[in-house]
């Protein structure tokens, strides 16, 4: 499918919530997009993206609009592209929106860069944010602002990495080799 | 051995059945001492982690029967425990339970390492899995497997019941303290003492 017939068929899908998003942020590059360049018609599944210091903004009206209302999200990750393809920024955050009133989905995407990558939290609209957001952090190192906890989550305390970022060796930096021996005399 | 209770041997008739039965258990007991009984009443400690921890449950159950090797008991608490069963992969962040769980059962105890992740790590070649248990605690028998069969895990027990009946609570190296006199803890930590002993 060429690039052109794409942008015909996102557009021609009528998605409410990315019409209201149009209509309250005009000044703002939402560059609708679907997740699957495959998909065609009403599957078509849509990613808009948003700046970093816009994002609470427009996360706060997607949830409170009456023509958005997404109560739920689903689930809150990073992608490094770092080495990608293409790819002028290093981390998309990634925030996958439902609509259970609605019945309808939404994918938000914000791309922040090193040396300080940083978004603001969204734990005062969904609270279920809070886990998710100490994940990205543990994983990928993005900081949330606001966050009332940002601690570690998987790895354990005193790990200095951030293990899923794509410079980070698969096997570690010696860090599950140094660790205390018991043998059946010191034991 | 601290059995060495004197008694008089016993000379049976052909009539005296259960006094021959009593006097061949006594004479059992002092040859064999309680290696006998500890070798046939292994109670596991499962650590079971992931997929290895099925297999280890269908052991226990009823088709292949750990009860019949006297090692049924699975207990849920180091203190009660005498066979360590490390059943799937341990992450790092396990590691410090891992070794407290190990810390805590009482001694004489055994470590059995069930299959490919606990004894090199297996196919989780990656910086927050320990490549085998074994670099960081002591470990008496391996069993292969991705998951082992319950009747590899079978054998693992039985090689257990071998090493406890081989040297199991002799000597003071492997196991201290392990005679039938109780002896005070301090003791098994004085440092020349286990230093030569390796030796």
């Amino acid at each position: 499918m060429s690039k052109r017939s794409r942008r015909t068929s996102v557009n021609n899908i009528a998605h409410p919530a990315v019409e209201a998003l149009g209509a309250q942020f005009a000044g703002l590059d939402f560059a609708p997009a679907p997740l699957n360049p495959q998909t065609t018609g009403q599957d078509v599944q849509l990613c808009v993206r948003v700046p970093a210091d816009r994002l609470l903004d427009v996360l706060r009206f997607l949830y409170e609009d009456e023509r958005c209302r997404f109560e739920q999200l689903c689930d809150l990750t990073c992608v490094d592209y770092l080495n990608f393809p293409k790819a002028r920024d290093r981390y998309g955050v990634i925030y996958s929106l439902l609509s259970l009133s609605k019945e309808h989905r939404l994918w938000v995407r914000c791309f922040v860069n090193d040396p300080d990558p940083k978004v603001p939290s969204v734990v005062g609209i969904w609270k279920g944010a809070e886990w998710l957001e100490r994940e990205v952090w543990d994983m990928f190192g993005v900081r949330f602002d606001g966050h009332p906890d940002l601690r570690r989550i998987l790895t354990w305390e005193g790990f200095k990495a951030h293990p899923l970022r794509k410079d980070y060796p698969l096997r570690g930096r010696g860090e599950r080799e140094a660790f205390e021996r018991i043998t059946t005399e010191s034991a | 051995m601290g059995l060495e209770i004197s008694i008089p041997p016993y000379q049976a008739t052909k009539e005296e059945f259960l006094a021959t039965k009593l006097n061949y258990l006594v004479d059992l007991l002092r040859r064999k001492g309680v290696n006998w009984s500890r070798k046939n009443s292994l109670w596991p400690m499962p650590f079971a982690t992931a997929c290895c921890g099925i297999e280890l449950m269908a052991t226990g159950a009823s088709r292949y029967d750990i009860a019949r090797f006297g090692a049924e008991v699975m207990r849920f608490s180091p203190r009660q425990c005498d066979l360590m069963i490390v059943a799937g992969r341990v992450a790092i962040k396990m590691m410090p339970v891992l070794q407290r769980i190990y810390l805590q059962m009482a001694e004489p105890k055994w470590v059995i390492s069930m299959g490919a992740c606990a004894s090199t790590g297996g196919v989780f070649d990656t910086y927050a899995v320990v490549q085998g248990i074994d670099q960081f605690m002591p470990v008496d028998v391996y069993v292969p497997g991705c998951p082992p069969r319950p009747e590899t895990l079978l054998e693992g027990v039985m090689a257990i019941q071998r090493i406890v009946e081989a040297e199991g609570v002799q000597g003071p190296s492997r196991q201290r303290g392990l005679g039938l006199v109780v002896e005070p803890t301090v003791q098994v930590h004085v440092e020349t003492e286990s230093a030569n002993e390796r030796e």
